[in-house]
């Protein structure tokens, strides 16, 4: 490096102005620059590695697994006749549940708070709640389902139901879809909501007609996102008692809301938990529906994001 | 005589149904005022039904020994319960994730933020939220299938079950949420300090560490925070990887029991309602949520404190 | 040192820029831009908005590297050496050529770390204490904050905080000292002690400030530049050099007419 040249006299006595030495500690500097900066790329690209490798592995494992009979059949204690046909009825039953209920509510409840309540005591303290409650473990929530829904419900939803535990995921994800909720209506300009006044409308009608559908793309990535969470979780539902071994799709009907079931994921733990290798390889396939579920469910929140962002 | 001033409109064309109108508005005020009380009816409702079984719980077994004992038993015919066997573990696997994840999270955040071109962070940060979502059953499937075997090659006593690989992927699970949540405090530091430590002849990293991570750092604080919170509620992949042994100690190749471990296996088993092991789990649930509410007020002080600095 | 005879020839000029053009993207923000900045001296760059003196200054550090997309050409010249230079670590640069910033940006630490900090990392040997205190009495901040050093540094008002990012500026001994529109976010009593302390800096150091207030300039510099904008396209503007001198003949007998009208308030 060239040093540049210095005006005739260092001004105080404690800077070390001779040019080598200060050039060769900045040297010495700048290489532990370059060396920090190959070790947070290092970071970053270790964790994306090791999601690598996790896809790899349980693709490996589980890709031979998959084929008609594993998607058609009851769980068995023989690993070669079993099948996610129930988990995977199981996961659909409960998505739909937990969607049946999170959208109106979550939705009900973000209007509320936006649109009717907005910077109010109560709004703020619903939101602390609701910031809370997120960081309250998904087990907690299990034990909540177990008591509440399984034990004080249990005339409605006849104990360790489907019902029972789409309700648990509901209240898990609902503040995933509060929030969207209301972040998607914040960002409707207010111009829009006044145009709507001026006309006669009330604040119920301007919402329903003019904001709300503006809203909804936003909305219904939330609940997406939310979704997606519910499908994958595992610990509340062994919590209030989701069974495995279900060797039965329930029925379209209440009754059906009413029966045991099992999920995917519970079916993956299970089977993980085995000691056999033959029930790691099933574990590894439903382990790969799960996630082209899931990895489908984002697509769409994606696409659903980036096409009304404009 | 109407006491309105405006005529009435002669041929009657308009005739909003005002009173309809009004009772509508009305009914969607309390509906989805009551739709909004259902968030705080959870917190009430997660209290209440740990609080009931934990009170029942306190009757036989006393809080004394529930804090002191040395031993988790449940299952003996002269059963102990003493929480800081689960504790330990707890605090085992949480704090090897943490060692995992606060240097990947915060190395993560430092590139994304400072180094990364804006092209490359577009395509990195969705791949961390790939990383983010992957069930945790799955997390505990790698831990278990894939991890200890490979760590069994070079620490042959581990144990087919134990605390490190159970943290060590715990804690690239929750190395997301360190990374997403510092790059945002980091990403928020005014880039006028920057420019004021370029200005004094220092280097990237030098202003990194000596003025941005700084500024960052209460910020950077309630992220870890938060993991620890997530680290100590986090159950599939212990349950599932570190074993069910209830053992007080912290060695971290031999199987252990977390509280939530012991929450899943209480709950696998068939165990009666009004029973002993069945309240236990609300005590230990209780536990659990004090801990981890503690650290969420911890963390959202931390992030008051943050935000004084700069709005 | 192989560019001692360039030196010579320049004994006089601090920095000097030649033919500098500077784009950001690819719209040129500065057009062809050469003058010499003087020993010991203070230069004023005056200006409407936009005019790109702020721009300018920047090349001075190489501040503009930071900005991504920005890029100089031409050469700028500091005691004959080339900035630009390919074997020239900007750090080193600005080590040497420090700089004050429009609005006070003191780092979030006490005020004596605010000083210490960078000495420290730039390899300073003497008594710490020492420094902290002579570059703070050199600032004209002692006083004020003599009992208070280990407050943090945003606890001072508006005015301590930039004479603090002044004080942590001259503690490593920089040559140069430029400064973007130091006064523009603080109230007139504290534009008063800053102006005062640049007199007061100017025997140690060459001083390059950027400012939109001509009184300023003109009270306090001994030379002056002064530039103009011109629209080029849908809303650019590019900054050209009009006209540079002693401040006296730029203010009372300016050679342009664009710069008579703008001394003179009837534009900018």
């Amino acid at each position: 490096m060239t040093p540049l040249s210095s005006q005739a006299t260092p001004l105080d006595t404690g800077w070390d102005i001779e040019q080598k030495e200060v050039l060769n500690a900045l040297g010495r500097r700048q290489g532990i620059d370059r060396w920090f900066s190959w070790l947070a790329l290092l970071a970053v690209v270790f964790s994306l590695f090791v999601l690598v490798v996790l896809l790899v592995d349980v693709l490996i494992d589980g890709v031979p697994v998959l084929n008609w009979n594993f998607f058609t059949s009851f769980p068995s204690r023989r690993p070669a006749e079993a099948g996610i046909i129930s988990a995977l009825v199981g996961t659909i039953w409960v998505m739909v549940l937990v969607a049946l209920f999170t959208f109106p509510i979550g939705v009900g409840a973000g209007i509320f708070l936006e649109e009717f309540v907005p910077d109010s005591w109560l709004a703020r303290a619903i939101e602390i709640n609701i910031s809370n409650l997120a960081g309250v473990p998904s087990i907690i929530y299990g034990l909540l389902g177990l008591q509440v829904f399984v034990r004080i419900l249990f005339p409605i939803t006849q104990g360790r139901s489907v019902l029972s535990g789409a309700l648990t995921l509901a209240l898990l994800v609902l503040p995933i879809v509060i929030i969207a909720t209301r972040e998607s209506l914040r960002s409707i300009p207010s111009s829009l909501r006044q145009a709507g006044f001026a006309l006669g409308a009330t604040r119920w009608q301007v919402v329903r007609s003019h904001v709300f559908p503006l809203a909804l793309p936003g909305i219904l990535t939330g609940v997406i996102l939310a979704l997606s969470r519910a499908i994958g979780e595992t610990a509340p539902l062994i919590t209030i008692g989701a069974l495995t071994y279900i060797p039965f799709l329930p029925d379209l009907s209440l009754r059906g809301l009413q029966s045991p079931f099992t999920v995917l994921p519970i079916q993956i733990y299970n089977w993980v938990s085995r000691p056999q290798a033959d029930f790691h390889a099933l574990a590894a396939g439903a382990i790969i529906v799960l996630m082209v579920i899931l990895l489908l469910m984002n697509a769409t929140a994606i696409y659903l994001r980036n096409r009304f962002q404009k | 005589m109407t006491t309105n001033s405006l005529p009435p409109d002669p041929n009657n064309l308009w005739q909003p149904s005002r009173g309809l109108n009004k009772w509508v508005e009305r009914a969607v005020i309390w509906l989805f005022g009551l739709f909004a009380i259902i968030s705080v009816a959870t917190t009430v409702g997660i209290v209440l039904s740990l609080l009931f079984e934990t009170i029942e719980f306190f009757q036989v077994v006393s809080l004394w020994n529930f804090l002191t004992d040395r031993q988790w038993t449940p299952l003996f015919s002269n059963p102990q319960y003493g929480i800081l066997v689960l504790l330990s573990a707890t605090f085992l696997t949480s704090l090897i994730a943490l060692l995992v994840a606060v240097p990947l999270g915060l190395l993560s955040a430092i590139y994304l933020s400072e180094y990364a071109s804006p092209k490359l962070r577009k395509w990195l940060k969705p791949a961390l939220e790939i990383l983010a979502g992957v069930p945790t059953v799955v997390y505990g499937y790698f831990a278990l299938l894939l991890v200890t075997p490979f760590l069994q090659l070079f620490i042959p006593q581990l144990g087919g079950f134990n605390a490190l690989s159970a943290g060590i992927v715990m804690g690239i699970a929750i190395t997301p949420l360190i990374a997403s949540l510092s790059e945002d405090a980091i990403y928020a530091v005014p880039s006028a300090l920057r420019d004021g430590s370029y200005a004094l002849g220092l280097t990237k990293r030098e202003t990194i560490f000596g003025v941005v991570l700084p500024a960052a750092l209460s910020g950077i604080v309630a992220s870890i925070i938060l993991a620890v919170s997530r680290a100590v509620g986090e159950t599939m992949i212990v349950a599932l990887a570190a074993g069910l042994n209830p053992r007080l100690g912290l060695n971290p190749f031999v199987p252990v029991m977390t509280m939530t471990a012991y929450i899943v296996q209480v709950s696998l088993g068939d165990t009666p309602a009004g029973s002993i092991a069945f309240q236990s789990i609300f005590a230990v649930g209780m536990t659990l949520f004090l801990l981890t509410l503690i650290f969420n007020i911890i963390s959202f002080w931390f992030v008051r404190k943050f935000r004084e600095t700069y709005e | 040192m192989t560019t001692n005879s360039v030196s010579q020839v320049a004994t006089e000029a601090a920095l000097r820029a030649k033919n500098v053009n500077v784009y950001y993207g690819s719209s040129l923000a500065v057009r062809d831009v050469s003058l010499d900045i003087f020993k010991h001296e203070i230069t004023a760059f005056i200006g409407p908005s936009g005019c790109g003196k702020s721009t300018l200054l920047r090349c001075f550090n190489r501040t503009n590297d930071l900005i991504t997309g920005a890029r100089v050409e031409g050469k700028v010249m500091f005691q004959g050496t080339d900035l630009y230079a390919k074997d020239i670590d900007p750090v080193y640069v600005r080590r040497r050529i420090g700089m004050v910033f429009q609005k006070p940006n003191p780092f979030t630490k006490s005020i004596y770390e605010n000083i210490a900090f960078a000495a420290r990392i730039n390899g300073y040997k003497g008594d710490m204490d020492e420094l902290v205190e002579n570059s703070l009495r050199r600032a004209a901040l002692w006083d004020e904050v003599k009992d208070k050093l280990k407050q943090s540094g945003l606890s001072l008002s508006g005015g301590q905080q930039q004479r603090l990012c002044i004080a942590r500026t001259i503690a490593i001994e920089p040559e140069v000292i430029l400064m973007d529109e130091p006064c523009s976010a603080l109230d007139p009593i504290s534009t008063l002690q800053i102006e005062e302390l640049m007199k007061e800096l100017e025997s140690r150091y060459t001083i390059v400030i950027v400012t939109h207030n001509m009184q300023q300039a003109s009270r306090i510099s001994d030379k002056t530049a002064f530039f103009n904008a011109e629209a080029v396209g849908a809303g650019n503007k590019v900054g050209y050099l009009v006209e540079y001198g002693d401040t006296e003949q730029v203010f009372n007998e300016p050679i342009e007419q664009a710069t008579q009208d703008y001394v003179s308030g009837r534009f900018g």
